[in-house]
């Protein structure tokens, strides 16, 4: 069982959708959010996905796919 | 003698022991030192300041590290310089400009892993680690050949001649990573996960952060122990913004400064502004961007601090504005032939962006601003190479050279 800490950030096409309640009932991922904010235009999601390795890799490409941008918890660590 | 007492969360104030960590283990918060100011109100004065030495570490007291773990190649106690020609070309009545461009690696960077590597050897770590866009990248591979360590370096393969040459010549590791900004990071971000080393900007990040605070020691210091009205500061992650602002609140909760009205103004380039289009438009949500500016030392688009830098331009009552490239190299121009400063393009960033905070009246020009110049201009000479006046080219002929000079008048 791997877990992976990251953040999601919906353009304002996709902040209406339920895609982190979709993730989980199309794969075998657990979604452990544990800091959010999300209005009408925009909304960011830190969460923590528990699963098979290769199932949260397929997961984070499918949520990638539906136009939502994916970064390690850490932020940009390349610094200036 | 240090006071630190532990790591605290900034979202949900958890503590948690002095560690190699850098997240909230229940919130996934970011984390931050913690200090007894109470002790240190009690030990620290300005005369005690004024006996230590002439560089960041006459703060020793505010850092959060056994200085016994010190590796000093001279970081800090830059000059602050009251503008003349600069001023009365932005129409300001009292400008200062910080040069961090002095260090020792000529960026503000050695004040950040000066901590994270005293640190790093009071943890023992063997190995310094950064993923840098440059500054970063010397400073650590300067200070870790000081202290006889490893250095591993990562940089995109993109990057200004002089600012890897300015690695190498320490003898690092140095990786450079085919691929854009997003890869190195997460290449990083796995690396740092999978070995044992002290990677600045993610294990020591809540030490190395702490180092920015620095600079507001020293101008408080410098102005007589007191802050200014306004500071205009470059943002990249945006933890130089929010350390400064911290340095500032600390003086004042352990007396060392009376009033704080500080307004804290940010400056981005326009091809990375994921913060102040954020301000701009209303908001602390920024959207990540993928950098595309000459000012790669703040070509962070995912930066960490956003949000926090937003919080401290609310606090404040400040701003944030954005330069385009040309804008960029202007100010890099007009910072030269003003005050006799060559800045990389993050200075003509902050110069540019002061010019455009004062002319749309958010500082007003009684306003006693602190303009931050943070990298040297050698470092990036392929920003302005193509923008200068021409030599005047001749053979050696006095006649030749005063037909040409003539032509000037």
């Amino acid at each position: 069982m791997s877990s992976k800490k990251v953040r999601f950030t919906f353009s304002t096409a996709s902040v209406t959708e339920p895609l982190v309640y979709q993730l989980g009932h199309e794969f075998k991922v657990v979604t452990n959010i544990r800091m959010a904010d999300v209005d009408e235009k925009i909304g960011w999601v830190i969460l923590e996905l528990i699963g098979n390795e290769a199932e949260i890799i397929k997961s984070l490409e499918w949520v990638s796919s539906k136009g939502v941008r994916i970064d390690p918890l850490e932020g940009d660590v390349i610094a200036g | 003698m240090s006071y630190e007492i532990a790591l605290k969360c900034r979202e949900c104030g958890r503590k948690f022991e002095l560690l190699a960590i850098y997240s909230c283990e229940f919130c996934f918060g970011p984390l931050e030192v913690d200090y007894d100011y109470d002790q240190i109100k009690a030990k620290i004065s300005k005369e005690s300041i004024a006996n230590g030495p002439s560089s960041l570490w006459r703060y020793e007291d505010l850092l959060p590290c056994d200085t016994s773990f010190k590796v000093d190649i001279g970081a800090g106690f830059t000059p602050l310089i009251k503008s003349q020609s600069l001023a009365k070309h932005l129409g300001l009545k009292n400008l200062w400009i910080k040069n961090d461009t002095v260090n020792p690696t000529w960026s503000f960077k050695d004040r950040v892993v000066s901590i994270a590597i005293a640190r790093a050897r009071q943890f023992g770590y063997q190995d310094l680690a950064c993923a840098s866009t440059g500054n970063l990248a010397n400073s650590v591979s300067a200070h870790a050949a000081k202290a006889g360590m490893r250095a591993l370096v990562f940089m995109p393969d993109d990057l200004e001649s002089g600012k890897v040459i300015g690695s190498l010549v320490y003898n690092p590791i140095l990786t450079m990573v085919d691929g854009n900004y997003d890869d190195v990071n997460r290449l990083c971000t796995e690396l740092a996960a999978s070995n044992n080393w002290a990677f600045v900007n993610i294990n020591m990040r809540p030490y190395y952060a702490e180092g920015s605070r620095t600079l507001a020691f020293e101008v408080a210091e410098q102005l007589g122990w007191r802050a200014p009205d306004h500071c205009v500061v470059p943002m990249a992650s945006g933890s130089l913004f929010t350390k400064i602002w911290k340095g500032f609140k600390e003086l004042q909760h352990i007396g060392l400064i009376n009033n704080l009205d500080t307004r804290m103004s940010g400056a981005q380039a326009t091809g990375c502004s994921p913060i102040s289009k954020a301000f701009q438009e209303g908001t602390k949500n920024f959207v990540p961007q993928k950098p595309n500016t000459i000012a790669r030392s703040l070509a962070i688009g995912n930066p960490a601090d956003g949000y926090y830098a937003l919080k401290v331009m609310e606090e404040t009552d400040g701003s944030a504005e954005m330069a385009s490239d040309a804008e960029i190299v202007q100010g890099i121009k007009l910072l030269a032939e003003t005050e006799g400063i060559f800045a990389e393009t993050a200075g003509g960033v902050s110069v540019a962006c002061l010019k455009k905070l004062v002319e749309s009246g958010v500082i007003s020009t009684d306003e006693e601003t602190v303009l931050f110049i943070t990298g040297a201009g050698l470092k990036t000479v392929e920003a302005v190479v193509d923008n200068m006046k021409p030599a005047i080219m001749i053979s050696p002929k006095t006649e030749e050279f005063m037909d040409q000079f003539n032509k000037l008048k």
